[in-house]
C-alpha cells in the first residue's frame, strides 16, 4: 500500500507553533482530497531516551493497524536546551474507488531537562482532546511517569522489562492505583488463559475447577512475572489465597490455600519453571493436575499449543491446539488496543501475583 | 484510575470464572461437517475463516472438520484442496505451521446426501474422533449445498440417528436461501423441525454477522440522543439500499433463479429494516432480540396482488458502462436464457403498521450493475415546519437526514444545515460524519468467522428463527408469486446507472432517491 507523508519541523519551536502546523498539515490533507480524514482513536505519549527513539519508533512500526491515531514522542536528553520538533502526518495510501484512507499524526518533540518542569504544559496541547490517552515509558523514568500521568487515562507497561521482577510486581499494583494498567507481560499469558479457561468448558468440566491440586507454569527465565500473573490469576479467579513462595534452584515453589473441595483437597501446590531452552519472552507452557487424577498440559509447538492429558485411568492423549504466535510486534500493537478496553481480572491477577512474592 | 477488583466467583454448571476478562472463549471441542465442502461457498468464505479462527487460536480446543461432497476423493486431496482455497481467498497470509495443524484434522467423505454410505462413514468418523478424544465432542453440521438438499440431508441426519446426541450438542447451520417462496420456506422449517429442535437450527443470513449492522442496535440503543426522534412524528420516510456495481459474474444458473428480491430482499434487506424498526429488546439474549424482530415483521402486511404495481418494481440491466468499461446487458450475460426476465433491480415500498412507524413508508432497493457499491440505511426527518432562511444563496436545503453506511465506508453521517460564511443569511446542507475506520483500531471479523464460532458455541442471536424466515417470506411472497406469473412489467435500466427511472412512482411526494 502506498504511503504518503506530511512533514512539518522547526528547531527552537513552541507547543503552540507544534500545535499550528498540526492543524496546517490536516487542513492540507483534506483539502488535497476529502477521503483524507484523520483517526480520532486514541493518543499516545512516549517518554523516551532520545538515542533510543530509532528503536522505538522500529518496534511501533510493528504494530501496523494498532498504530495510535496520534502519537506524541517526547524524546529525552538531559542536556539539551532547545525544544526542537517533527510533525509527520501519514496516510496509509492514496484515496481510491470511493473509499477513505486514514491520516496517522506522530509528533517527536525533543527536549531536555530544562524542560521538564513545563512538561505538562508542552505535552497537552498536542493531544487531541476527547481521546483516551495512553502513557508509556519504555527506559523507566518513573518520575515523570507521575507527572504525565495527569494527562492519561491507561499506561502501557511491561513488567517482564524491570530489571529486578520482584519489583516489577510491586510497580505494577502501584500504577494499578493511578491508572488503568495495560501490562504486555500480562498480555503474553493471554491465549493460555483463553485455553485454560476454555478446557472447562462445557460445563460437565466445571466441577473441575474445584479439583485443581496442583499448577507448574513453565517460563522464559526473563518472563518470571509472566508465570506468576498467569499463577495468581488461577489463585484470583478461584479463590485461592497463595502464600509466599519460596526459591529452590530454577523454581519458586509454594502453595495457595483453597476451598475445602468435596474430596478433601485443601491446598494447590504452584510450581514456577525456568525454562532456559526457550527462544522468546514469555511462557513455555504449564500443567494443570486434579485430584482425581486427571493431568492437562499446554505447551508451546509449530503452529499452535501441544496438549497433553491424561485421564484418571492414566491414558494420555496428546494433540496440537492451532494458533500463530504474535510475535513482540504483535503484542505491542495487543497491548494499545487494550488500552480501550478493561479487563476487570489484571488487577485481582497482580495482587495475588503480589502475595506470592518470595 | 483504579479498576475495581472482579468478584470471584466459584465454578458451578452456570458460568466459568475464568472466563471473566477475556475477550473471548474458544467454544467446546467440536466437529464440524460441512456438506457442500467443495463448493463456492466453503472455498471462499468457510474454510478461510476456519483459518483465520485457527491462526487466532479461537477454534475449539479439539476441533475437526469433515467435508462431505458429491465427487470421490481420499482425504489427502481434499486437504490439498483446502489449502489451495485458504491460501488464495484467506483475509490474511497464511502461516504453514497453523495451516498444517488445521488440514491434519480434515477429513473427506464422498458421495451424494441421499445416500445411506455417506450417513454411515459420518458416524463411523465422528465416532473415532470421540474416542481419540476420550469424551463427546459436539456436532455442527453445515448445509452449504445447493437449497434443494437442504431437506433431505436434514431427512438423512434425522434417519441416521446423527441430529442428536445424548452427551454433547448437537447443530444444523443452514445457508440461504431458507426456501424459494413462503411454502418451501413453511416445508423446510417443518422438515427440519420434524428432525432438529429448533434450538439446535442456525439458519444463516450473513449480513447479520456484519460488525456494522450489529453495531445499528448499539447506535440506537445506546445512544440517548436518537431514541426520541425514532419514531413516525420526526421521522418522514427511510430508505435502505443495497447496490452493487458488478454483474452477476459466473452465478447465472444461481441468479437467474433467484433474481432480486429473493436474493437480498427477502432476507438480507427486511433484516436491516427490522434493525431499524425494532423496539428495544429487553435483553440481548437471542429469543428476546428475535422476538423483536419478528414483531416488526409481523407488523408489514403482504401485499395484494393489486397492490404490488404500486408499490413494486423491477427491472433487469441493458449494456452499458461500468468502472470503465463497456460491460453487457443481462440477457447477454453468460449462462443467462436470451428471453429471461428476472429482475436485477427490486424496489418495494413497505409500511411498518405499528404505533411507532404507522405512516412512514420504508423504501427498499437492491440492484446488479449499479452506480457504485452501496450498502447503507437512511433516514429522513421531517422538515421543519418554516423555514426563515429562504434568501437567494442558500442552496439545497434539504430536511436532515441520518445515514447509517454499511459499506464501503462504514459509519454514520448526519447532513446540517448551516450558515455559508459571508455578509448574507445563506445556508446550505453540509455534512457530520462518523466513520468506523478512524474510530477504532480493531478490524471487522469475516462474517463468517463470526458466525461459524456462534453456532459453534450455541449463541442463536445473529441467526434467523423459523417464524422470523416465514414472516419474511410472507411479505415478499405475493410479490415474487405475481412476477413469475408475469413476464410483462419488467422496466430497464442501462449498466452502470442509477436505477430505472420506473422506481420514481414508488415515491411519496417530497421523497427522493439517494443517489448511489
Amino acid at each position: 500500500m502506498a504511503r504518503s507523508d506530511a512533514v512539518w519541523s522547526e528547531q527552537g519551536t513552541t507547543p503552540d507553533a507544534i500545535e499550528v502546523a498540526l492543524r496546517d498539515l490536516l487542513i492540507e490533507r483534506h483539502a488535497e482530497n476529502e477521503r483524507y480524514v484523520p483517526a480520532r482513536v486514541l493518543n499516545m505519549i512516549a517518554f523516551v531516551d532520545r538515542e533510543w527513539t530509532g528503536e522505538i519508533a522500529n518496534r511501533l512500526r510493528g504494530v501496523g493497524r494498532y498504530s495510535p491515531s496520534r502519537l506524541l514522542v517526547l524524546a529525552y536528553e538531559p542536556r539539551r536546551e532547545r525544544l526542537d520538533a517533527r510533525v509527520t502526518i501519514v496516510s496509509e495510501g492514496e484515496p481510491e474507488s470511493g473509499e477513505f484512507v486514514l491520516l496517522r499524526e506522530t509528533v517527536v518533540v525533543e527536549l531536555g531537562e530544562r524542560h521538564l518542569d513545563d512538561l505538562l504544559t508542552i505535552a497537552d496541547p498536542l493531544v487531541v482532546t476527547d481521546l483516551p490517552t495512553l502513557l508509556w515509558s519504555p527506559h523507566g523514568h518513573y518520575d515523570i511517569v507521575e507527572v504525565l500521568l495527569a494527562l492519561c487515562q491507561a499506561i502501557l507497561i511491561d513488567s517482564i522489562d524491570e530489571p529486578i521482577w520482584r519489583e516489577a510486581i510491586d510497580r505494577a499494583c502501584g500504577l494499578s492505583k493511578q491508572a488503568y494498567v495495560v501490562d504486555l507481560a500480562w498480555l503474553r499469558t493471554t491465549p493460555w488463559r483463553e485455553r485454560v479457561a476454555a478446557s472447562f468448558d462445557p460445563s460437565r468440566r466445571r466441577p473441575e475447577l474445584q479439583a485443581i491440586e496442583s499448577v507448574t507454569v513453565r517460563h522464559h527465565p526473563a518472563s518470571t512475572v509472566s508465570a506468576m500473573m498467569l499463577a495468581g490469576w488461577l489463585a484470583s479467579r478461584l479463590d485461592w489465597q497463595p502464600s509466599s513462595l519460596a526459591t529452590r534452584g530454577e523454581e519458586l515453589l509454594g502453595k495457595a490455600h483453597a476451598a475445602q473441595s468435596s474430596d478433601g483437597r485443601q491446598d494447590v501446590a504452584l510450581r514456577l519453571q525456568s525454562a532456559p531452552a526457550l527462544q522468546v519472552r514469555g511462557l513455555e507452557g504449564l500443567t494443570l493436575a486434579t485430584t482425581s487424577g486427571k493431568e492437562l498440559s499446554l505447551d508451546r509447538g509449530p503452529g499452535g499449543l501441544r496438549a497433553r492429558s491424561r485421564d484418571r485411568g492414566g491414558i494420555e492423549r496428546s494433540w496440537t491446539i492451532p494458533g500463530a504466535s504474535r510475535g513482540e510486534g504483535g503484542i505491542l500493537g495487543e497491548g494499545i488496543r487494550q488500552a480501550l478496553l478493561r479487563d476487570p481480572t489484571y488487577v485481582p491477577a497482580v495482587r495475588a501475583a503480589q502475595a506470592m512474592l518470595p | 484510575m483504579a479498576v475495581a477488583a472482579a468478584r470471584p466467583t466459584t465454578g458451578t454448571e452456570a458460568e466459568n470464572p475464568l472466563s471473566e476478562g477475556l475477550e473471548r472463549l474458544p467454544p467446546p471441542p467440536t466437529t464440524l461437517v460441512i456438506f457442500g465442502a467443495t463448493g463456492d461457498l466453503a472455498r471462499r468464505k468457510l474454510l478461510p475463516a476456519l483459518y483465520n479462527l485457527a491462526h487466532d487460536g479461537a477454534l475449539p480446543e479439539r476441533f475437526h472438520l469433515i467435508g462431505v461432497a458429491r465427487k470421490e476423493k481420499a482425504h489427502e486431496d481434499y486437504r490439498a484442496e483446502c489449502e489451495e482455497a485458504i491460501r488464495r481467498y484467506s483475509r490474511r497470509k497464511p502461516d504453514d505451521d497453523v495451516l498444517k495443524v488445521l488440514l491434519e484434522n480434515v477429513k473427506y467423505v464422498p458421495g451424494t446426501f441421499d445416500q445411506d454410505s455417506v450417513y454411515a462413514e459420518l458416524h463411523k468418523l465422528l465416532d473415532e474422533f470421540e474416542q481419540r478424544a476420550g469424551e463427546p465432542l459436539n456436532r455442527a453440521f453445515y448445509l452449504a449445498t445447493d437449497p434443494s438438499f437442504f431437506g433431505p440431508i436434514v431427512d438423512e441426519l434425522g434417519r441416521s440417528k446423527l441430529a442428536h446426541h445424548i452427551h454433547a450438542e448437537v447443530r444444523a447451520i443452514i445457508e440461504k436461501p431458507f426456501g424459494t417462496s413462503l411454502e418451501e420456506a413453511i416445508e423446510l422449517n417443518r422438515r427440519v423441525l420434524s428432525v432438529f429442535d429448533e434450538t439446535q437450527v442456525y439458519r444463516i443470513d450473513h449480513y447479520l454477522g456484519k460488525e456494522t449492522v450489529q453495531n445499528m442496535m448499539a447506535f440506537r440503543f445506546a445512544n440517548g440522543m436518537f431514541e426520541p426522534l425514532w419514531n413516525r412524528n420526526f421521522i418522514d420516510y427511510v430508505q435502505i439500499t443495497a447496490a452493487e456495481d458488478i454483474g452477476i459474474e459466473r452465478r447465472a444458473s444461481y441468479y437467474d433463479k433467484s433474481g432480486a428480491l429473493r436474493d437480498l430482499i427477502q432476507n438480507h434487506m427486511l433484516q436491516l429494516l427490522c434493525h431499524v424498526a425494532m423496539e428495544p429488546p429487553v435483553s440481548f439474549t437471542a429469543e428476546e432480540v428475535r422476538n423483536e424482530k419478528v414483531k416488526v415483521l409481523q407488523a408489514i402486511p403482504a401485499p395484494t396482488p393489486e397492490e404490488i404495481a404500486e408499490m413494486a418494481v423491477r427491472a433487469q440491466y441493458t449494456k452499458g458502462h461500468a468502472g470503465g468499461e463497456d460491460v453487457p446487458g443481462y440477457i447477454e450475460e453468460e449462462g443467462v436464457p436470451h428471453d429471461s426476465v428476472t429482475e436485477t433491480y427490486a424496489a418495494l415500498r413497505l409500511e411498518v403498521d405499528n404505533w411507532r412507524w404507522a405512516g412512514v413508508p420504508f423504501y427498499l432497493r437492491t440492484g446488479k450493475r449499479l452506480a457504485r457499491k452501496l450498502t447503507e440505511v437512511a433516514v429522513t426527518l421531517k422538515p421543519v415546519p418554516h423555514l426563515a432562511f429562504s434568501q437567494a444563496g442558500s442552496l439545497g436545503v434539504q430536511p436532515n437526514q441520518l445515514v447509517l453506511t454499511i459499506q464501503p465506508n462504514e459509519g454514520v453521517s448526519l447532513s446540517l444545515v448551516a450558515k455559508i460564511p459571508g455578509t448574507r443569511m445563506a445556508i446550505r446542507p453540509v455534512n457530520m460524519e462518523f466513520l468506523y475506520g478512524t474510530s477504532f483500531l480493531s478490524q471487522s471479523p469475516e462474517a463468517y468467522e463470526r458466525l461459524i464460532t456462534d453456532a459453534m458455541r450455541g449463541d442463536a442471536t445473529l441467526f434467523t428463527r423459523n417464524d422470523e424466515v416465514e414472516a419474511q417470506w410472507r411479505i415478499c411472497d405475493p410479490i415474487v408469486k405475481l412476477w413469475a406469473s408475469e413476464r410483462d412489467g419488467l422496466a430497464q435500466y442501462e449498466a452502470g446507472s442509477q436505477g430505472p427511472a420506473e422506481a420514481e412512482r414508488l415515491l411519496r411526494e417530497g421523497h427522493r432517491w439517494r443517489a448511489i
